[in-house]
């Protein structure tokens, strides 16, 4: 089964991460992915531009277009990663390791359509 | 776990909005400051044990406030502090003021604080070191670090600089609309001072400074978050993560600035300058332009250049021209006649300049792109004269030396004045707002 692994975390946090920090966060994580990869396990991974840059369309009779993330929670969606897994005790285990050592919130979702339509560039 | 390094980034981003939060609380900025270093302590002590709270900003404020509270009550501050159970069980109480501290709240919180350090009774480098200070929580050997000055120069400026805003009326009813736009306004500005005193360095000491427009980038981050529908604070945040995004690429082993054209564009940081284009895109949905949403727009248009003879020059001299009719000044005029000569010729560019003779006749940027349009016109001797002026305005050694070096190929080829060279604040200040695009 296909999981969407959502990665939320406190923006404000992320932000106030050094480079350095920043990198050994991602490099700790590419430890993980790079191995789920290797085995063919791996969808897109995607890490979001900040809630900043984010534009809201709500859709009614007449579309509403607003500044910002959809919800203004502290903890906002700041990418995913798509990752095969066993079961939802290996999702659980899966969401453990990439995250180990880190503040961030990872909300398991399972995959109901996934359309890979386009290689990113 | 046994690291406590984690810990840092919470205390860190915290930072603003707890003290914020506790200056409004304590209305004293000393004492405020007293309280969250203190919360800070205790939270080294308490987080490692029971791992980091829900919402630390408010398990912050909660803890100062107790702590600044107790403080006040006794009347003196060398007592020993309640022991740790008074605020072991601090989880109720922390969704309790987290629902409370809602978002408008820690907006005026943040915009005052900021509001505080730019007090327009102190002189600009004041403003800044005493927002890294306060706000950012820089260090003071820090923050010296980056002005290039001693430790204790540094900690007598800011002691100087606090006493000063101590003595000041600091707005604490939550502003109207038309006083939050101008504190905003003010912020906004003085964020740009920090950025720009950063990114105009040179020299070998140049490193040194970048911490300057991270930390600038990062406040104007949090403002962004805290207005998010604000066009030119979206048109700052662009500007600044488009001229950062050349950090890299600007300077050369010696330190000694690389022009725009020159520049390694393979150095450019490709995801800075996606999301400052993006963040120009958004503003302009509002079409409510600005400076410096028309600065970063042109700073956008060369960013989007792979190679310099692919920069859409017209497009530039439109933004110019709209940021003339913003904000007429014969600096953003020169500016512009620099995207005129590109795309009609330095004819056209010369004409525009002569206007402007008279109120820049002290400034070498003029004289050196008269010698240069001069030049390329073939009017050979009088591109002399004119260069020979600039080198006479050069404010400093490393300036001169710039120009010179640069006098020679001007002459050959044509090439154009571009103001990239190191600025004092003062001249910064002066300027403002800043038009180049090195």
């Amino acid at each position: 089964m296909l999981y969407a692994f959502l990665c939320c975390h406190d923006e404000a946090i992320v932000n106030s991460w050094t480079k350095e920090e920043d990198d050994a966060v991602l490099a700790k994580r590419h430890k993980v992915t790079e191995k789920l990869a290797a085995a063919g396990r791996l969808g897109p991974a995607v890490r979001l531009m900040p809630t900043t840059t984010a534009t809201t369309v709500r859709m009614g009779r007449e579309p509403v277009v607003l500044d910002g993330p959809f919800s203004e929670t502290k903890e906002a969606l700041l990418g995913f990663y798509l990752i095969d897994c066993d079961s939802l005790e290996d999702a659980i285990e899966m969401a453990k390791q990439i995250g180990r050592d880190e503040n961030v919130v990872f909300e398991i979702r399972p995959v109901k359509l996934y359309l890979p339509q386009r290689e990113a560039s | 776990m046994t690291e406590i390094a984690w810990i840092d980034p919470l205390l860190r981003s915290a930072r603003p909005q707890a003290l914020g939060a506790l200056v409004r609380y304590f209305r004293d900025l000393d004492r405020a400051e007293e309280a969250f270093q203190e919360a800070c302590l205790r939270a080294l002590k308490n987080w490692p044990l029971n791992g980091p709270p829900r919402d630390p900003a408010a398990w912050l404020i909660l803890v100062g406030r107790n702590v600044g509270v107790d403080d006040a009550r006794r009347g003196k501050k060398s007592e020993p502090l309640p022991g740790d159970e008074a605020i072991s069980d601090l989880d109720d109480a922390e969704s309790d003021i987290a629902e409370r501290l809602d978002n408008s709240h820690y907006r005026d919180d943040l915009l005052r604080l900021l509001f505080i350090c730019c007090n327009p009774d102190l002189p600009a480098v004041q403003q800044i070191a005493l927002a890294l200070r306060v706000v950012s929580g820089l260090t003071v050997k820090e923050i010296a670090r980056a002005f290039l000055i001693s430790d204790s120069a540094m900690e007598q400026r800011i002691t100087r600089a606090k006493s000063r805003v101590a003595n000041a009326d600091i707005p604490f009813e939550a502003p109207g609309a038309v006083e939050r736009a101008e504190r905003l306004g003010a912020v906004a500005a003085m964020i740009y001072l920090i950025f720009n005193e950063g990114y105009s360095a040179s020299g070998g000491d140049a490193h040194m400074r970048v911490p300057l427009c991270e930390e600038a980038i990062r406040l104007v981050r949090l403002l962004l978050t805290l207005f998010p529908g604000e066009p030119e604070i979206m048109g700052l945040m662009a500007l600044l993560l488009l001229q950062h995004a050349r950090a890299s690429a600007r300077l050369d082993a010696d330190g000694a600035i690389i022009l725009l054209e020159e520049q390694d564009r393979g150095l450019w940081n490709r995801d800075l300058i996606a999301e400052g284009r993006a963040l120009i895109e958004k503003a302009a949905r509002h079409r409510r332009p600005g400076p410096y949403q028309l600065q970063a727009a042109i700073s956008g248009v060369h960013a989007h250049a792979a190679q310099p003879q692919e920069t859409d020059w017209s497009e530039i001299d439109q933004l110019y021209a709209a940021l003339e009719r913003l904000q007429p000044s014969p600096v953003v005029t020169l500016n512009r006649a620099v995207a005129v000569s590109k795309s009609q010729g330095p004819a056209a560019a010369l004409a525009m300049i002569e206007p402007l003779a008279v109120p820049l006749s002290g400034y070498f940027h003029f004289f050196g792109l008269r010698g240069a349009l001069l030049a390329q016109l073939g009017r050979i001797e009088e591109a002399r004269v004119a260069f020979d002026k600039a080198i006479a305005l050069a404010h400093t050694p490393a300036e001169a030396t710039h120009i010179r070096m640069h006098l020679d190929r001007l002459m050959k080829d044509g090439e154009l004045w571009k103001n990239n060279q190191k600025k004092s604040i003062g001249d910064v200040g002066a300027t403002r707002p800043r038009t180049s695009l090195g």
